[in-house]
């Protein structure tokens, strides 16, 4: 068993924060009073880091009510705004929950649902838990291969049925093996599915009613990975998985790049469940807690 | 899930009846409108500003035509400069030498593999032998997933083995081909972020060696403001001749691939729609315009209707609808049809102007109403169900009480199928900015 590693340094996430970003914006737009037409390039620049149109004017709005005319209070105003509007959606750390804990990890495709899942087995795995992975993307080519791949490299076991297979019931015997085993947790993978296909959907349904079937409080978690380059179209996505599997948290990947998630937060604050983690890497080990004081700093840094 | 623009604009169209001039004040509230709209749709907030100076300049002070209204005509002029600044025409793809290559790139996820081995079953019904090669080499069963696409496919997969660096498998790629006689490349590369020197260098290597005639950017439908920029970072590192848009079967707007094309300049040459490998379309302009502006988007209905009715029903029913000849016992005799196609809200999305009615009628399915609608109309007679104007009080308690329902049930039925007439008879009235001439181009497209 590896030792866990440091913590990632003074913003908890590993987050590097990228020229020409909001925070740039924001220096440049506050560098004379906050006035009016410098409310209106914030509302632009946040905007711009995808928290939508409404969102954006909302909080500007609020954050213009509490702000004096000075660039400083208008700045901790802004910072203000997006911390409560993140807190609102719960905080605290991510707990696996008594054992066997299920998580089932849901998505549109392509946002990095199978990466997050080796990323958070990886996780649990350094805390010392059992983990025991499922292939239950038993529909886009090679997702039981990449699935295995990862298991291997995380000497992991995984419970997986050919191509084409009922995921339902990949899912039923990877939480009884779970149980006969005496694992801790059982990460479900499943295929990548947009939010309008409604057969899909109901397939994602059957999935937890069959987990919940075998264990009446399970599954605990229900991960919805969000890509944070996705634009507004990530809420259709968060109220459509969120009605069909009933989403208990959101994973916000791909924070590497330039892209600020934005709409992650509104997500959040629409269903209610906080972001839990973020992907900031295609390293095994970059999948950090997410931490609303860093994201908002990175935000505005 | 967003209101659509002319759901929007509807208020201000109301304001604005009669008018025969658009003026200042009225274009303020509009354009506020169509900035939302636009925002929404994730089109890029600076080409959001430009686009709006823009329609200001054309709408202001315009004459209104005849038969439109003020607020139409704005949207028809957004309308129009949107399908401008997508393009006008499209753009073939232009593959020069034998065997020549085409090259996909894009960040993770976006949809590479999938659309290299659409692109492959498309240009080989085209008449070209194509290969395609497994580039990425760093995402766990990448090539795998190449290769089962290609096997389902019948297209053969060039592939090294593990630990063989890309640059060299897009050679031999190459060369593969020149030996067996293929004269199409095709080369998947590795999903990466445009801020990933390293990676970006590699696929600057690559493009030097194998000189592509063709390299796509794959962008996914569902980004964000960010698309820009990177779209801007792949340019700049390599000759990006064209955009791929994928998982345009969501229900994402798209807007970020217009603000691509509008800063890039560069032409979206497919659409991607679904999993399978024939899910790959050529680009229509009007189309995306239409699906960012939430117009509605009546062909893609018309091709759901074609997918999952048999086509003398289709038929039959655009016949009705354009006609205005939709009865109670039409609507009945659709429900079934219609849960077929899949979520009704998501089916009346795509019905100009009945945006706004969506998500009550995905509702009255998820509460069971629809069953309560179904056992009402069975409750009429042949009569009653063509000529709704002849229920009266003692015909609305009599359906009450044979389908278990109440009489408020039943007005409430009555009232929103008169609501619905009457959206048909505007949109066959070609009430509905740029779908006057729909009537005939949709009966076209059926009968084609």
């Amino acid at each position: 068993m590896t030792m866990p590693r440091p913590a990632r340094g003074p913003t908890g996430m590993g987050l590097r924060p990228r020229p020409g970003g909001l925070g740039a914006r924001l220096r440049a737009i506050f560098a004379g009073p906050a006035d009016a037409a410098s409310w209106e390039e914030v509302e632009e620049a946040l905007i711009a880091a995808d928290i939508g149109p409404e969102a954006a004017l909302d909080m500007v709005d609020a954050a213009r009510a509490r702000a004096g005319r000075s660039p400083e209070a208008a700045r901790e105003a802004l910072a203000a705004e997006l911390r409560e509007r993140l807190a609102r959606t719960g905080s605290g750390a991510w707990e696996l929950g008594p054992a066997p804990s299920v998580v089932v990890m849901v998505g549109v495709n392509g946002t990095g649902k199978t990466t997050t899942i080796a990323k958070l087995a990886h996780r649990l795995v350094r805390e010392g838990r059992s983990v025991i992975l499922a292939a239950g993307d038993t529909f886009r080519a090679a997702a039981i291969e990449q699935l295995r791949i990862w298991g291997d490299e995380l000497g992991l076991p995984v419970v997986a049925q050919r191509a084409g297979a009922d995921p339902g019931a990949v899912a039923f015997d990877a939480v009884a093996a779970a149980e006969s085993r005496g694992a801790d947790a059982v990460i479900i993978d499943t295929a990548g599915r947009l939010q309008n296909k409604t057969q899909l959907m109901a397939e994602l349904t059957k999935i937890v009613s069959v987990i919940r079937r075998k264990l009446p409080d399970q599954p605990r978690h229900v991960l919805l990975v969000l890509d944070a380059t996705t634009g507004q179209n990530g809420l259709a996505q968060a109220e459509a998985f969120s009605r069909e599997a009933g989403v208990t948290g959101i994973v916000l990947t791909k924070l590497d790049g330039t892209a600020k998630g934005g709409v992650a937060l509104a997500a959040a604050d629409r269903l209610g469940v906080p972001i839990v983690f973020a992907g900031i890497g295609e390293e095994v080990d970059a999948l950090a807690p997410f931490d609303p004081e860093a994201y908002v700093e990175w935000l505005l840094a | 899930m967003f209101e659509s623009l002319s759901a929007r604009l509807q208020s201000i169209t109301q304001r604005l009846r009669g008018k025969a001039k658009i003026t200042e004040a009225d274009l303020d509230v509009a354009l506020r409108e169509i900035r939302l709209a636009l925002l929404e749709a994730d089109v890029n907030f600076k080409v959001v500003k430009a686009f709006v100076a823009k329609v200001r300049e054309r709408a202001l002070g315009l004459e209104v035509l005849s038969g439109l209204d003020a607020g139409q005509q704005v949207v028809k002029i957004v309308h129009d400069e949107l399908v401008a600044v997508l393009g006008g025409e499209r753009r073939e793809l232009e593959l020069g030498a034998r065997p020549s290559v085409l090259m996909l790139v894009g960040l993770q996820g976006s949809g590479k593999t999938t659309t290299a081995a659409k692109l492959a079953v498309r240009l080989r019904k085209e008449g070209r032998r194509p290969l395609l090669v497994a580039a990425d080499v760093y995402r766990p069963a990448a090539v795998d997933q190449l290769v089962q696409l290609g096997d389902q496919a019948g297209i053969e997969v060039h592939t090294r083995p593990t630990g063989t660096p890309a640059l060299e498998v897009a050679r031999s790629g190459l060369e593969a081909a020149r030996q067996r006689g293929l004269d199409l490349v095709l080369i998947d590369t590795a999903g990466r972020l445009h801020v990933d020197e390293p990676m970006m260098d590699e696929l600057v290597r690559i493009a030097g060696s194998v000189t592509p005639g063709e390299t796509l950017l794959v962008v996914d439908a569902m980004s964000g403001q960010e698309a820009v920029r990177v779209a801007e970072a792949f340019h700049q590192r390599l000759p990006i001749t064209g955009l791929v848009l994928t998982k345009m079967d969501g229900d994402a707007r798209g807007g970020a691939a217009l603000s691509i094309r509008s800063v890039t300049g560069l032409p979206i040459t497919f659409i991607g729609t679904g999993e399978r490998t024939d899910g790959l379309e050529p680009f229509h302009p009007d189309r995306l315009a239409q699906r960012i502006l939430g117009m509605g988007d009546i062909l893609s209905l018309v091709e759901r209707v074609q997918e999952n009715v048999d086509r003398e029903e289709a038929e039959r029913v655009a016949q009705r609808m354009m006609e205005s000849r939709f009865t109670l016992e039409d609507f009945r005799s659709q429900l079934n049809q219609v849960k077929q196609m899949g979520p009704i809200g998501q089916i009346m999305q795509m019905i100009p102007g009945a945006g706004q009615m969506a998500g009550a009628a995905q509702q009255a399915v998820d509460e069971g109403h629809l069953a309560r609608i179904e056992a009402i109309i069975d409750s009429m007679t042949a009569d009653e169900r063509r000529r709704p104007e002849i229920i009266k009080a003692s015909r609305r308690r009599r359906i009450a009480l044979g389908s278990g329902t109440t009489t408020a049930d039943v007005n409430r039925l009555l009232k929103q199928f008169a609501e619905m007439q009457k959206l048909m008879r505007q949109i066959s009235g070609g009430r509905i900015p740029n779908l006057g001439g729909m009537g005939g181009g949709l009966r076209g497209l059926i009968e084609r």
